[in-house]
């Protein structure tokens, strides 16, 4: 009976996340300027999509264009810099570590708007006009910290001696850091680009007051500007439907390799 | 002598702390060599710093009379087995083994060679192309031990290999270690807090406490020749005793006489007494009767019986015998001679120096505390303050001082306790009260018990 | 070995450089007039607009009212995924956390669309809903994440030590939970008050948050009032984050 509420529960509440979802993703299947006016399943806005016909507006693409390579390079130079500084905050001690965890954490709290208007007001301070350049930087100032943190935790359950043993085995620093620290590593610095590169696809506030005026769009600062203007571009539907798929498809992979793992490990 | 390695005057401090303090040792090549005391004793950083982990503040280590400093860690003829094994989680069994061959740049056939007779060697042939993580505790082990002597190294260091296994395997790798010892004939440094381990598998004891060398023998010599009583009570199970040298081979305690071998302690001199609890007797025979006592308790351990005693004159023995017997019943009890193990005391009372601050108070170890000293304000002064004259109190706050019981001795009829003060400082304590290891104690002098004042320079 | 600990110097300088500075101008701008000159107007004008005063006890009010709800439906929700007996598979976990995945402004257009298609007003209550909507994965989650790594004999043993199930769960489930839900609470309560974009969607420019008008103010080139309100945001974030002390350790990491 409980197990009978639990579940209704959790379903009911998934619908209500997922209805506007569904939505978009049925409408996605009918020509019609406007949502919400059925026009006979057709598949033509894919088709438009695909092949780079709009209708009306055609940067829509660029701006998915624009989305990945700036969330491709965020991620990477966040992965990079931020498991350098994971290797340097796990070996600080005291006040030291403190004190850089403390900095690390205030982009994580700093809402959007906040991390957005102050870059905002650093970048006309310093009179460095606005565009990509700036747009990464804040990006990797948002993301670093999430990869900081997906590293860590795997110096903190790596054994400790593992970086001495290979030293004592004859490898020098350097072969020791990439031959056994790196490999060790890995997963985190994964999870991490992973984040950091969800998060910079998402982001809208920070773009939005870091692109400049030279009239770079990402995704989000399109639908802003599109939804504005009033009407949506129809074939934005077909587009957040297959994101949402993909997006879906890869988590639930993720997620059930991780359940088989964690299986296999307890039946051991 | 053959020396591999000789440790001179090596002293260490991690921030104010003094891990280790001057210490002098030599390590003979082939020998199998333990480094034995309880956790902090600074075993561990020794052999750190032997492989190049820590660099020591002072002094030096020679390996076949060549300074070892500055050279770091990867250049050196030696390898570790760590105490966690830290295996590479990443790489499979062969791998790991192949990690230092690799990095030498050694020939793929030999590196097979040399990776195959060392998994034999060890007894995990079928093992090569296994995940490290997939490995029981001791099969790991032994892919740790394999790791390090398959570079051939000139000593192999372990730190505490055994700690984590259960306590069936470490008897069965204790006697593969030694096996293996054997067959390498390379020289063995281990690190160790488990007394049993370091007396089944050295050659060579080196007991370690509070960062000083306190005796280094054989395993037999330590055991029955303790020098000081933390030998006596870290290794084996033992009776420590306050006592009284009377004149050579005579030795008084528990209120009574027996004959011993010690000499040269002079007259009338207090000393420590160590009687294993093995070597306390039964008897019927009145004639060979030393002394009798009360059968408090008796508990069987397996092969024999271990008992505690009331002694005719109130002391508290153990003692451990193949025959039981029955709570409450009188028994006759006699020591050998050889048995009785005379010990110099390392301090007789404690010995503070401070200043004289007014009439009624002395600063000591940075507190005041209420004495009359009859000198006058600021002169500088030592105190001997007897062993029963520092009184431990549960409340911090009506101590004087604040401290940690550090390290507890009893002996037969009252604890010996060693009191580390906030600031550091050592105490030494006689009291009848229960402590625990750890508990905090408030630290207050009674004057009337024997407390002696004089003049520093006097 | 010790070296080690300078590989964080060069994103302890990007920090400064990126993170401190930027906050410094915030509050240099913030105290500034047009011309550069100190002033406190910035923010006396901010205490004397009514207008936007009453955006600002509006944001707060929404921020409350969602947080609020969040907790109301998410705790529930996170406690049921985080029981073995109710929820064995780990997809139903992901399909709650996903839509956080997915671009904000993108689910709340969606959203916005369908109230107008049932024909139901945007205002106030779209906003709400809009808002928990958005933001309920983000309680869910730190809270799930608590309660599933809490050792099980806690609840245990208050059973044992006679507390009806019901107490158990009050008394020793909920306070050990508690790190999660506050650090859900901080992530849900400041973006709230924060955003903007969202609430224009949501009840087509009719309710303006406290987000909206700095945005309005900074992209009009009305920097240093802007940086004003911005400053204000700053004080209420550094008084929230004051009552968390566990974030990172409900965050964990969200793959």
């Amino acid at each position: 009976m409980g197990k009978f509420f639990a579940r209704l529960y959790l379903w009911v509440l998934l619908i209500l996340l997922y209805a506007p979802l569904v939505f978009i993703a049925v409408f996605s299947f009918t020509e019609s300027k406007v949502l919400g006016s059925w026009e006979g399943f057709s598949t033509h806005l894919y088709r438009n999509l695909l092949t780079g016909q709009m209708q009306g507006n055609a940067s829509l693409l660029a701006a998915v264009e624009n989305t990945v390579l700036i969330a491709l390079v965020a991620a990477a130079f966040s992965t990079l810099l931020g498991t350098v500084a994971a290797i340097g905050i796990h070996n600080l001690k005291g006040r030291k570590k403190k004190a850089v965890s403390f900095l690390n954490n205030i982009p994580m709290i700093n809402p959007d708007i906040i991390t957005g208007v102050s870059l905002f007001l650093l970048f006309v301070f310093l009179h460095i006009s606005q565009g990509y350049v700036t747009v990464i930087l804040a990006h990797i100032t948002f993301c670093t910290p999430y990869v900081v943190l997906s590293v860590l935790p795997k110096l903190q359950q790596m054994n400790p001696n593992i970086y001495e043993a290979a030293l004592d085995l004859g490898a020098t620093p350097s072969q020791a850091l990439w031959k056994v620290l790196v490999p060790e590593l890995r997963p985190g610095m994964v999870s991490g680009f992973i984040l950091a590169f969800t998060m910079s696809l998402d982001d809208f506030a920070v773009t939005f007051f870091t692109r400049g005026t030279i009239g770079l769009d990402t995704l989000s600062t399109y639908i802003y500007t599109d939804a504005r203007k009033g009407g949506l571009t129809p074939e934005l539907r077909p587009l957040m439907t297959l994101i949402f798929l993909v997006i879906l498809i890869l988590l639930v992979i993720i997620n059930l390799r991780q359940d088989r793992l964690q299986k296999q490990n307890e039946n051991r | 002598m053959d020396k591999i390695i000789e440790i001179k005057n090596l002293s260490k401090s991690f921030g104010d702390k003094k891990v280790l303090e001057d210490i002098n040792l030599y390590i003979r090549r082939g020998e199998f060599l333990t480094l034995l005391g309880p956790s902090g004793c600074g075993k561990t950083t020794l052999l750190r710093m032997i492989a190049g982990f820590l660099q020591p503040d002072e002094g030096s280590i020679l390996m076949e009379g060549k300074e070892l400093a500055g050279i770091p860690p990867h250049e050196r003829p030696l390898n570790t087995v760590f105490q966690r094994y830290a295996l590479f989680p990443h790489l499979d069994v062969y791998d790991n083994i192949a990690f230092g061959l690799k990095l030498k740049k050694v020939p793929e056939d030999e590196i097979e060679k040399r990776v195959r007779r060392v998994l034999k060697l060890v007894a995990m042939s079928d093992y090569e192309d296994r995940d490290v993580d997939t490995l029981s505790g001791g099969q790991q082990q032994r892919i740790a031990i394999a790791r390090a002597i398959v570079n051939q190294p000139k000593v192999l260091l372990l730190d505490e290999p055994l700690a984590a296994l259960d306590l069936k395997m470490r008897k069965d790798m204790q006697t593969e270690l030694k096996e293996m010892h054997k067959k390498l004939g390379i020289t063995f440094i281990y690190v160790t807090h488990d007394q049993e381990e370091a007396l089944t598998l050295s050659d060579t004891i080196v007991v370690l406490n509070e960062g000083r060398i306190q005796q280094i023998g054989t395993p037999v010599d330590i055991y029955n020749e303790p020098v000081n009583s933390f030998v006596a009570d870290f290794i084996g199970e033992s009776n420590i005793l306050n006592g009284t040298m009377i004149r050579d081979r005579r030795v008084a305690f528990m209120g009574h006489e027996f004959d011993c071998v010690d000499e040269g302690f002079g007259e009338d001199v207090p000393v420590d007494v160590v009687v294993r609890p093995e070597d306390i007797y039964f008897t019927t025979e009145e004639s060979k009767t030393q002394f009798t006592a009360k059968v408090k308790s008796c508990t069987f351990k397996g092969v024999h019986y271990e008992m505690f005693v009331d002694t005719d004159t109130g002391n508290e023995l153990m003692i451990q015998d193949y025959d039981a017997y029955p709570v409450d019943s009188t028994v006759r009890l006699y020591i050998d001679p050889d048995d009785i193990q005379v010990m110099k005391k390392e301090r007789t009372c404690n010995t503070l120096y401070g200043t004289v601050k007014d009439e009624e108070t002395v600063t000591l170890l940075g507190a005041d505390f209420p004495l009359k000293s009859g000198f006058e304000a600021g002169t500088e002064v030592k105190v001997e303050v007897p062993f029963e004259a520092v009184d431990l109190l549960d409340n911090l706050d009506d101590g004087v001082l604040d401290g940690e019981v550090h390290f507890i001795l009893y002996k037969g009829d009252h604890y010996h306790l060693t009191i580390k003060t906030d600031a550091g400082d050592f105490l030494w304590v006689d009291t009848n009260d229960i402590w625990d290891k750890g508990d905090l104690v408030g630290i207050r002098l009674i004057a009337d018990k024997g407390i002696k004042i004089s003049r520093k320079d006097g | 070995m010790g070296k080690r600990s300078n590989w964080s110097i060069p994103y302890v300088v990007f920090l400064v450089f990126f993170v401190v500075l930027p906050l410094v101008l915030v509050m240099v701008y913030a105290f500034q007039d047009s011309q550069g000159h100190f002033t406190f107007g910035n923010l006396a004008k901010f205490f004397t607009d009514k207008d936007a005063l009453s955006t600002f006890a509006v944001s707060i009010e929404v921020a409350l009212e969602n947080t609020a709800l969040c907790i109301l439906l998410g705790y529930p929700a996170a406690w049921i995924l985080a029981n073995k007996q109710y929820n064995k598979s780990a997809v139903t976990i992901v399909l709650f956390i996903m839509p956080m995945w997915i671009n904000a402004l993108m689910r709340t257009l969606a959203t916005a669309q369908l109230f107008t298609m049932l024909g139901i007003t945007l205002g106030k209550g779209t906003l709400l809903f809009g808002m928990v909507y958005d933001y309920l994965p983000f309680m869910i989650y730190p809270i799930y994440n608590v309660l599933a790594k809490m050792d099980k004999s806690y609840a245990e043993a208050a059973v044992d030590l006679g507390a009806t199930p019901w107490k158990a769960f009050w008394k020793v489930t909920v306070p050990l939970s508690m790190p999660g839900v506050t650090s859900g609470i901080l992530m849900v309560f400041m973006p709230t008050v924060s955003t903007f974009a969202i609430s224009e969607f949501l009840t087509n420019n009719k309710i303006k948050l406290f987000g909206t008008i700095i945005q309005e103010n900074i992209n009009s080139s009305m920097w240093n009032y802007g940086a004003a309100l911005a400053f204000i945001m700053l004080i209420i974030i550094g008084i929230t984050t004051l009552f968390d002390k566990d974030k990172e350790q409900a965050e964990g990491a969200l793959i």
